[in-house]
């Protein structure tokens, strides 16, 4: 009994070792390294790097450099504001639409579910090579709006902000749902009736039955969202224009085009603690809302 | 509120990584230590997308039953991190031979040719080999392929409409606020290339590119600053389409690209007519090369591969597929003459003359230039 508790628990903790915290060791270790000579892999051996670091000390240039080139503090701002807005998109969105699958009768429900699920059996690159097809000057959506009227010359939509967003919230709407839909099929509707009875309307019942009782897959949904597209570099190198500093591009270049690995691992470190401390934060809420109830 | 715990470090993970670069090459499994005379019968080529003739690989496994497996890439860069990185697999690949072929040379990444394998080698531009022998020291390791400039590619119509008499000879036409703010409304699109960036504003300045220097950055920057309002965007490709269906009408380009550009128009029939010219004041020449990487597991057939390239039909075949002139002066007359008379295509000599080889600048100073380029292009 006690061997296959012990079993449960260290499998997915050797998961998480090799696959998230060693990977995650080696970039940390990436960011505090030496410069390499030009034209050498810029990881070096961890043998050589345990003696530079020994010698030399760790090499803490780059995370100076996060602080001192205001270049990495607007890619950084303008990813959360991507990943934000997106999210809060995402979860106005979701909501009306999570909250129909779960009242759906269930045989209608797994066809629902299923329709929300389906953009994903084609590839995401796919997808946004389609989006640009749509968004662009005349594309199919300019098309539309010019046959009705609503505009009368082709609105830029491609290459702009709005189209990262389109983008970001087409894609991760499902991941949104999903947890809503799941939250909210559990939800016990009787509440809602009682609640009626007892002279709530409509609307306050929503406010102070429904919603904190979903705030379990709200949080989910928005985590689920708002973590991958703070980090996204698809949509934006696709669909954003110029402007659209994002963070994955920034560290795209620092990786590709500038070979420099040690400030890319940096920036990434950076994004890394960028997103774990709202989620902290969140963790911590949830478990005080816990609590209360 | 337990369960997403479990999953917030695979967020953490997804959230830390930028993209997912396309899979790793079909490496082969071939031992390759045996003797050269034992090689399989295979080849693996990683070469630009789009730059040989829709036969060039059928033909030479006809010919020779070598199996080629052919990857593309879309920038030099994604093939340097796989020839860092080591094992890449790969027998033949195509870097420009600045700032990577040199770059990559000097890393000791490419194995030094032997010439007696490739009798075709007298077929070569003494003149595009004497351009990068400094890059490439007794041209040991690098066979030039294609190669182009950077200019302009515009939409002729669409220009004149809003230029009038003002001729598309200068730089002056994008650097220039009076100009680009004509051209603003039909769209004017920019090289996402910190190096082209940089070589077409200080050209255009009459300063030269390579001059290392924070004033060359401020000079760049502020040549930018003064069009960004009218920039529509800065990438590497969407200006090809873009350009042939009017979507843009003034694009720093590659000139292959822009004359691929003016092509499809032309087979659209959409009555748009695009043009490519190479500034008065000078352009950035880039050459492409064929090279093998160190650690080929083929290099015998790369070498009959490198040799079957620099065949004149060969090449001249590719050129009239992809638009680039080659450098294989032995195939200039097999190319077709509407290309071969093309001033845009193959220059005259006085205009060749003016052309710029982009000379690597220190790598401390070329990362200052890719962040102020990143500054540039999203206006920080």
């Amino acid at each position: 009994m006690n061997r296959a508790r012990w079993l449960v628990t260290a499998v997915p903790l050797a998961w998480l070792g090799v696959f998230f915290l060693l990977p995650f060791l080696v970039v940390v270790a990436m960011s505090l390294a030496p410069p390499a000579p030009p034209g050498h892999s810029p990881l070096p051996a961890p043998g050589e790097l345990l003696r530079s670091w020994a010698a030399n000390g760790l090499d803490w240039r780059h995370y100076g450099a996060l602080f001192s080139d205001s270049l990495y503090a607007s890619a950084y701002l303008n990813s959360l504001l991507f990943a934000g807005v997106s999210t809060l998109a995402c979860l106005v969105l979701g909501y009306p639409l999570a909250y129909g699958i779960a009242r759906a009768k269930p045989a209608a429900r797994a066809v629902l579910l299923l329709l929300v699920v389906l953009p994903f059996w084609t590839s995401s690159l796919l997808r946004n090579y389609a989006l640009i097809g749509i968004l662009k000057g005349n594309g199919l959506l300019n098309q539309v709006l010019l046959a009705t009227g609503i505009v009368d010359r082709p609105a830029e939509i491609l290459h702009t902000d709005l189209a990262v967003y389109i983008g970001i919230v087409y894609g991760y709407l499902p991941f949104m749902v999903l947890p809503l839909a799941a939250t909210l099929m559990r939800l016990d509707f009787t509440l809602l009736e009682a609640a009626a009875d007892l002279g709530a309307r409509p609307f306050d019942a929503f406010w102070r039955v429904t919603w904190p009782l979903s705030r379990p897959g709200v949080i989910a949904g928005s985590l689920l969202v708002f973590v991958p597209a703070v980090g996204e570099f698809v949509v934006p190198d696709l669909l954003g224009g110029p402007r659209a500093l994002t963070i994955g591009r920034v560290i795209w270049t620092e990786f590709f085009s500038n070979r420099d690995w040690a400030r890319a691992a940096a920036v990434a470190v950076g994004v890394l603690v960028l997103v774990a401390l709202p989620l902290l934060w969140f963790e911590r809420r949830g478990e005080r809302g816990d609590a209360a109830t | 509120m337990r369960a997403h715990w479990t999953v917030l470090p695979i967020l953490l993970a997804l959230g830390a990584c930028g993209r997912e670069e396309a899979a790793a090459p079909a490496a082969t499994t071939a031992a390759s230590a045996t003797p050269p005379a034992a090689e399989e019968p295979v080849l693996n080529v990683y070469n630009w997308s789009d730059y040989v003739a829709p036969d060039t690989i059928a033909n030479f496994e006809k010919e020779t039953g070598i199996k080629v497996v052919y990857d593309v890439y879309d920038s030099n860069e994604i093939l340097e991190a796989k020839l860092i990185a080591g094992s890449s697999g790969y027998d033949v690949v195509f870097p420009s031979a600045r700032p990577f072929g040199e770059r990559q040379i000097k890393a000791g990444l490419y194995e030094a040719l032997d010439r007696a394998q490739m009798p075709n080698w007298k077929n070569l531009d003494p003149a595009v080999l004497a351009a990068q022998v400094d890059a490439d020291p007794g041209n040991a390791h690098l066979v030039p392929y294609l190669w182009g400039s950077t200019g302009l590619g515009y939409n002729v119509d669409a220009v004149k409409q809003r230029l009038g008499d003002v001729p598309v000879d200068s730089w002056s036409i994008l650097f220039d606020p009076a100009n680009a703010a004509k051209l603003a409304d039909c769209g004017i699109a920019i090289l996402d290339d910190e190096q082209e960036g940089y070589g077409a504003a200080l050209i255009w300045q009459g300063k030269v590119p390579h001059e290392p220097g924070p004033a060359q950055t401020e000079a760049v920057t502020k040549a930018y600053a003064g069009i960004a309002p009218y920039i529509r965007y800065f990438n590497s490709s969407k200006y090809i389409d873009d350009l042939a269906n009017g979507e843009i009408c003034l694009a720093m380009g590659y000139s292959g690209d822009v004359l691929q550009a003016r092509d499809r128009a032309e087979e659209a029939k959409n009555g748009v007519e695009v043009a490519f010219v190479i500034p008065k004041e000078g352009a950035l020449r880039a050459i492409d090369n064929a090279a093998i990487p160190k650690d080929a597991p083929h290099p015998r057939n790369a070498h009959k591969f490198l040799d079957y390239l620099m065949r004149p039909e060969v090449i001249a075949a590719i050129t009239n597929s992809v638009g680039y002139p080659n450098a294989n002066f032995a195939a200039t007359p097999l190319v077709d003459e509407k290309i071969r008379t093309d001033p845009a295509v193959y220059p005259a000599p006085e205009v060749v003359a003016k052309l710029v080889e982009a000379r690597t600048v220190p790598e401390e100073e070329s990362r200052e230039r890719v962040r102020a380029w990143t500054r540039i292009k999203t206006g920080q």
